[in-house]
């Protein structure tokens, strides 16, 4: 059956006299293939000596040749020490406790060492006020090995001796003696360099010791001197608040140096039917306002006000909400009396002593003003001074230890008057903004390679050691001191001879003292304040009392970066924001209300990655040019926020160059600011951004529920709690749990006997400061991915912080709304209105690693079993029995396996630590690096579990209660992530497995998880 | 997997890993040439003690032996007999001092010294003012017989003759016989064939018919033609391949027997064999390390500080077995450390010695030698072999995973006196309804054990 039917397979070929057509009948292509342009002119090909024949030759010799060389081994050589230390045995790790004190991070801790090099911070348990061991501290042993560090000193920019630097500094001093000369130093917080520094003044009197905080908490210092006399931040402890009211505090962030964390958990897990009640009023949404009961958003102007209601003023000029909160927040502090607290971040000196009066009129338990802390003890308009004193000349001089003012002061002119400034001389790690631009650089150490001291609250006394001879030519501050003011031969015999005749007067032992790290004096000691003369009266005011137009801009500090000391840590760089979930980056935060009104957009694209608007920012005739934009559910509306620290540059590798210097905004050294306005600009940003989906939906991911159903709720006919259901499944038309037996597809393990590991996370105390994703790259060598590969989702950390918003008011609220969802035009609208979140959300974290399922669904699709149960508890990963398949990955409910897609060490694409030889002395050599094409994911920290068992095995001795760690579990400073052996009965382990508040997560799989989460509990009594 | 940890550190010392594993072949010393050696060093050793005879005759007899016994008992940590070591060489020492003069130094030297005696005054500032220990309990009849044994000949043992045309010429002797027999079969052949010939004329001549045979099919032209016996010998011929191929690539990188040649000679045999020092004493960090631990060179100097050079009979031995003179040896490990022996004290040059590593676990796998050797109680030799009797140590064990596995099949988990293993001892018996347990039940068999 033919048909006449014409086929044409283009429109050409209708037109009948197309020469196209004709030509396409005798050649494949119309135009010829223009085959030259690869292979060459003729006349090359021609002219080469090489044929095809000898090409082939060659090929086919050099891969018999590489393939016959791969056949053997290469000969490793071994070099042992010629006098080995007594203390290192090789294979052993060896502890020292030290203390960092970087001028924005303070805190006590634990060094662990590895054949003398430094691998891990840990926290000191000696230490019961050390500080803050958070994300930063734990990367600072990275910023050790960090390959653009300076090497040795420098004069006039060309590498010079110690002894020229010497020579050069003491020839500037006598040069400018008379004149205006200034130290401008970091906050030191220690004792014998506040003594050495007074010898120094005394030996050189026209020289002004100034300290600058890059991110200063002058205000709340300079209330605490008009009030008590003394230089000094109050100290707090929430473990004692009922009610905590923080009006613009991020105190779970780096407000007055963070590390309140630890006591405000302790008070937010529910006992014996209580637990804290917080309110949070902010701008920004922060980590303080994601915890919180009530978190209410203000702008900072509204602050004051607020401030003022609470201790007794009125609420007029509030919004209705902010006044009711304010209300509630008043009667509640009434009832609580001595329990309760206000703290502020108001930029306020006068504000912040009538918050102090306040705490101190109600006696408040939590406030401690007699052992107060030591830290950020800078003067604002001391700086201001300094700065403007530089840029107009009258300054002659500049010393700077361990600051970098042409980075972070605000003044546009600083630099340029800077670099002609005759004597300028930079104690720097790395040749930064700073010290490139000085005349004069000494190379300083690391403080793990460094001696000092420090009181971190007063009384507590702690010891810096150095845990590595020093990489470079570097030398101390301290010791140049020791040597400038002859006081001896080393900074070392200094300390200890101030030691002894002062912290330790009372009989102490510096041995012991030295191996505890910290010690407990009663002595009174020259501070940082004693030899920074205050020259202007402290009634510093950087508050925005009235709106001043435009928009209200609130500077933060992020958990990673913070004020920008350690840019070039790469760990810090890829850690994801804890509320943003973004990475290597800053931007700015804006509402959606706003975002709306300046048509600024956030989208996904389709490979899941987040983009962005830009704008110019500008304030007090100050732009910086396309800064990003993020869209921040909770942001108060006509308020913007933008993080300090990024936009470094000098000695700054080119991939970690991230983001925008906001410290150009920094006026007054107030971290809020007015009259700021967005303009967008075209031009589309490309985020890091690693979490997708922001929304619950009402899924039953994070358990929660509130201290009234939680106090009050009896046991069903399960013996269950209607808030903490166990999902059941139908078998033979009957409900049974999912974890009956009846339900179980599979042999049971028996795992009653040895050890059985759990991990239990408790949604209260999780703060998610971000510190344990830290310790589980040092421990378990992940690797960084960088910022294009984070953005495609292929982020290598074996443990995340998910962050969910409510879209609703509450997540209650969300469940509600699913639950009352009906056919499918209402479920079509009301799931997609449930994927955006609410303007003032519930914030959730929940940290997610492998849940080492008893019943894994990654075990059984492995088809080389390369992922198979222990039992222990422990499922395991052998990497080199992968081949890559990645079914586990699509198999696993909880998404927490990594695939290498490359190889991420030793790999110039990926150069980050790994890919360079000081970096890579940073790996834990207990852990295998590696390679492309494997799958990895968290094992507990199998090798510290082991360790452990072997250690007692060697003693003879059972495992003792709680011994077991892991990374994560042990830097958890607030006890929400606890790990151990359930089938030690004693253990802490076994007891919250037993809690009423334990569940499992994705219960209803039936994977039987060896992790299991505690169901968050929620204040919401009022008065 | 990349070997990080290892390359990084092989990097930084040595920039020279390129290089390839050699083995080591086989000294083949022709037995003759060792049996002559025996025989003249038994001649000259017999010969040099007849010599040993005392120049000093004093005025009682004298035991050199008792002599020789309370020297190595009380002198020897400071003095050599023929070497200045802490204190001066003591060859005939009876001739430098008078001997009461020495009676009184030994038995109490400070007392000499801060008498102001220019003899003892000069000697003890010459020997860096180190106080000699006194031996007040030494009678002179004691003192009398150190110093006869003093008069000690120093043994020489001349070291066999190398001759180099023969030193390594056993293998050449046995071409020249392989090449002469193989002549003479040659020429057996064509003598065959020469006389097959002739025989065939004789034939010819005498008029004597040969039978010639039939013409068959020749064999291949048969088997070329029978397609079953091609397929099955083609299927035959795949598979004893493929085993060979799979057994050939399964030894790739498996260094059983890999002996590397060391920048130090250092004998095994010597001091774990001969002078029977513990493993532990110099590989101390196995017993609380993963590592065992390539000794520091100041554990070796724990005992060389004194041992400068070995025996005579040692020496001779090395010599003539493995071609090594030991006080070379020793004088490499001197320059190593930084030892100066004409002063006894370190200079602090010190040049860390490059050891060629034996035993290359990969770093995917790992092993805990304290696990092994302290909790299992496991001799080094099982795994190490009979390293005492080794002149160069060698890798004795495959180091494969099955091996690994096992011996952790067949090995019973050593309980005995360890409170870890009571509880879990116990209840893992009932469970497997016997008193001993090997290491597989106890999870010795698990991936993530060695694996992470």
């Amino acid at each position: 059956m033919a048909s006449n039917k014409k086929y044409w397979k283009s429109v050409e070929e209708l037109n009948e006299n197309s020469s196209i057509v004709e030509t396409l009948k005798q050649n494949e292509f119309v135009e010829p293939i223009p085959t030259d342009d690869f292979l060459g002119d003729k006349e090359t090909l021609e002219a080469s000596s090489t044929t095809r024949r000898d090409f082939l030759k060659y090929v086919g010799f050099t891969t018999a040749a590489a393939s016959l060389a791969a056949c053997e081994g290469p000969v490793i050589k071994s070099i042992p020490y010629v006098v080995a230390p007594d203390e290192i045995v090789p294979g052993v790790a060896n502890y020292y406790a030290t203390t960092i004190a970087d001028g924005f991070d303070f805190a006590n801790v634990l060094v662990k060492t590895r054949e003398g090099r430094p691998i891990k911070i840990e926290r000191n348990d000696l230490a019961n006020h050390g500080g803050s061991v958070n994300a930063r501290v734990h990367a600072s042993v990275l910023s050790m090995y960090d390959q653009y560090r300076l090497q040795g000193p420098k004069v006039n920019g060309e590498d010079a001796s110690w002894d020229e630097l010497h020579t050069a500094v003491a020839g500037k001093l006598n040069e400018t003696a008379g004149q205006d000369v200034v130290l401008l130093t970091q906050t030191f917080a220690s004792p014998s360099t506040s003594q050495l520094i007074a010898d120094f003044k005394a030996k050189y009197p026209n020289i002004r010791h100034v300290i600058y905080d890059a991110v200063s908490s002058s205000f709340a210092a300079d209330a605490f001197q008009a009030k008590y006399g003394t230089r000094a931040l109050a100290d707090y402890d929430f473990s004692k608040a009922e009610v905590i009211v923080s009006v613009g505090a991020d105190f779970i962030g780096d407000w007055q140096g963070g590390g309140y964390e630890a006591g405000y958990a302790k008070g937010r897990v529910p006992k014996d039917g209580k637990m804290s009640k917080h309110y949070q009023f902010e701008a920004n949404m922060t980590l303080s306002g994601a915890n919180a009961d009530v978190r209410v958003p203000v702008t900072p102007s509204d602050q004051a006000k607020v401030l003022n209601a609470l201790m007794g003023g009125s609420a007029s000029g509030l919004a209705d909400n902010v006044a009711e909160a304010v209300n509630k927040a008043k009667a509640q502090l009434a009832k609580a009396g001595a329990k309760g607290v206000i703290i502020t971040g108001v930029q306020d000196a006068q504000m912040q002593e009538a918050v102090l009066n306040y705490n101190e009129s109600v006696g408040s338990e939590v406030m401690d003003t007699a052992n107060p802390r030591m830290t950020a003890m800078g003067n604002a308009a001391d700086v201001a001074n300094v700065m403007n004193g530089v840029v107009s000349g009258s300054v002659k001089g500049l010393i700077t230890v361990g600051v970098n003012p042409v980075y972070s002061f605000p003044h546009s002119e600083f630099a340029a008057a800077y670099e002609n400034l005759d004597f300028t001389l930079a104690f720097a790690m790395k040749e930064d903004e700073t010290a490139s631009k000085a005349k004069l650089v000494a190379a300083t150490p690391h403080y793990l390679e460094s001696w000092g001291d420090a009181q971190l609250k007063k009384g507590v006394f702690s010891l810096m050691q150095p845990t590595i001879r020093p990489l470079f030519n570097t030398q101390q501050f301290q010791d140049c001191l020791v040597q400038w003011t002859e006081n001896g031969d080393s900074y070392y015999n200094y300390i200890k001879d101030m030691w002894s005749g002062t912290i330790l007067a009372d009989g102490g032992s510096w041995n012991q003292a030295l191996h505890d790290g910290v010690y407990e004096s009663a002595v009174e000691i020259t501070t940082d304040a004693d030899t920074a003369e205050t020259t202007e009266s402290s009634t510093s005011n950087g508050a925005l009392s009235t709106t001043q137009g435009g928009m209200e801009l609130t500077l933060y500090t992020k958990t990673g970066l913070g004020d920008g000391q350690q840019a070039n840590n790469p760990w810090l760089q890829e850690l994801p924001d804890p509320i943003t979930r973004t990475t290597w980056d800053n931007y700015v935060t804006v509402s959606a209300a706003d975002a709306k009104d300046l048509g600024l957009e956030n989208w996904n694209v389709a490979n899941g990655g987040l983009n962005g608007s830009y704008v110019n920012v500008k304030m007090a005739g100050v732009t910086i040019e396309r800064v990003p934009v993020l869209i921040q559910p909770g942001q108060a509306k006509g308020s913007v926020g933008l993080a300090l620290g990024y936009g470094r540059t000098d000695s700054v590798q080119s991939e970690m160059q991230t983001g925008v210097n906001a410290y150009r905004l920094y006026n007054n050294f107030s971290t809020t600011q007015g009259g700021v306005t967005l303009e967008k600009v075209s031009g589309e940003h490309e985020f890091a951004c690693v979490q997708l989906h922001n929304t619950m939906m009402g899924r039953d991911i994070i358990r929660e529920t509130t201290l009234e159903i939680f106090n009050t709720t009896k046991k069903d006919k399960h013996g269950e709690y209607a808030w903490n259901p166990m999902p059941k499944v139908s078998k033979d038309h009957q409900e049974i749990k999912v974890t009956d037996p009846g339900a179980d597809l599979w042999d049971e393990f028996d795992r009653s006997i040895g050890h059985h590991f759990n991990l239990s996370i408790d949604l209260n105390s999780c703060t998610g400061c971000g510190a344990c994703v830290i310790a589980c790259h040092a421990e378990n060598n992940v690797p960084v991915v960088g910022k294009s590969e984070m953005r495609r989702s292929r982020d290598m950390h074996w443990l995340r912080i998910d962050r969910y918003y409510s879209s609703e008011d509450s997540f209650a609220d969300d469940l509600e709304k699913k639950e009352n969802i009906s056919g499918l035009g209402s479920s079509l609208s009301e799931f997609n209105e449930m994927e955006s979140a609410a303007a003032n959300p519930q914030v959730a974290f929940q940290p997610v690693m492998c849940q080492h399922c008893n019943h894994a669904p990654c075990e059984t699709v492995c088809p080389v079993a390369a992922t198979s149960h222990g039992r222990q508890g422990q499922n395991h990963m052998a990497y080199n029995r992968c081949v890559g398949t990645r079914y586990c990955a699509n198999n696993c409910p909880y998404k927490v396996r990594r695939f290498n897609w490359f190889l991420y060490a030793e790999n110039d694409e990926f150069d980050y630590n790994m890919n360079n030889d000081l970096g890579r002395m940073v790996l834990n050599p207990d852990v295998v690096v590696r390679s492309r094409g494997v799958m990895e994911k968290c094992s507990m920290c199998i090798q510290m579990t082991q360790k452990t068992i072997l250690d007692a095995k060697r003693d003879g001795r059972p495992v003792k209660t709680n011994e077991f760690k892991t990374a994560c579990s042990a830097a958890c400073e607030t006890g929400a992530i606890q790990f151990g052996d359930i089938n030690d009965h004693d253990s802490e382990i076994f007891e919250l497995k037993e809690n009423k508040r334990m569940y499992h997560l994705l219960e209803a799989v039936g994977t039987e998880p060896n992790v299991f989460y505690q169901t968050k509990v929620r204040n919401t009594n009022e008065a | 997997m990349t070997t990080f940890y290892n390359q990084l550190r092989a990097k930084l010392m040595d920039n020279n890993i390129t290089d390839r594993m050699e083995k080591v072949p086989y000294r083949n010393l022709p037995k003759k040439w060792s049996f002559i050696a025996l025989v003249f060093l038994l001649t000259f050793s017999f010969s040099q003690s007849a010599f040993a005879s005392t120049s000093f005759l004093p005025t009682q007899a004298v035991d050199t032996a008792a002599g020789e016994k309370l020297f190595k008992a009380n002198c020897a940590a400071c003095h050599k007999l023929y070497k200045p070591a802490t204190g001066p060489a003591l060859f005939e020492v009876g001739d430098k001092y008078d001997r009461e003069w020495l009676y009184k130094w030994i038995r109490n030297s400070q007392e000499l010294v801060k008498s102001g005696d220019a003899t003892a005054v000069k000697l003890f500032n010459e020997y860096n003012q180190s106080v000699m220990t006194a031996f007040p309990t030494l009678t002179n009849e004691d003192i009398d017989n150190i110093i006869a044994y003093t008069y000690t000949k120093k043994k020489t043992v001349a070291p066999p003759p190398v001759d180099p045309a023969t030193a390594g010429g056993g293998g050449i002797s046995n071409n020249i016989i392989l090449a002469i027999l193989a002549l003479m079969f040659l020429m057996l052949i064509i003598v065959l064939v020469l006389v097959n010939k002739t025989l065939r004329r004789f034939a010819e001549a005498q008029g004597v018919e040969l039978e010639e045979k039939e013409k068959s099919t020749p064999i291949w032209k048969a088997f070329v033609e029978n397609q079953f016996l091609v397929l099955s010998t083609s299927i035959f011929l795949l598979l004893a391949a493929g085993y060979f191929a799979y057994g050939w690539m399964s030894q790739i990188d498996v260094n059983q027997g890999y002996a590397p040649v060391q920048p130090i000679h250092y004998s095994h045999r010597i001091h774990a064999g001969v002078n029977k020092i513990d493993c532990n004493y110099c590989h101390s960090s196995a017993r609380k390390s993963k590592t065992s631990g390539i000794p520091s060179l100041n554990v070796c100097m724990n005992c060389h500080k004194n041992i400068g050079e070995v025996a005579a009979e040692t020496l001779a031995e090395g010599q003539s077995e493995y071609g090594v003179d030991y006080n070379a040896e020793i004088q490499k490990l001197y320059a190593a450390v930084g030892w100066d022996e004409a002063t006894q004290s370190y200079t602090g040059e010190e040049k860390p010695v490059k050891w060629v590593r034996i035993h290359n676990l990969p770093d995917f796998a790992y092993f805990n030698h304290s696990q092994h050797v302290t909790v299992a109680g496991v001799e080094c030799q099982t795994c190490h072999g009979p390293v005492e009797e080794m002149e160069i140590l060698e890798q004795h064990a495959p180091l494969t995973m099955g091996w690994c596995i096992n011996c952790h099949r067949e090995t019973n988990v050593n309980v005995a006196d360890n409170e870890y293993y009571e509880k879990i001892h116990e209840e893992l018996s009932k469970k497997y309804g016997k008193e001993r347990l090997t290491a597989a039940e106890m999870g010795g068999l698990e991936c993530g054990k060695c694996h992470y």
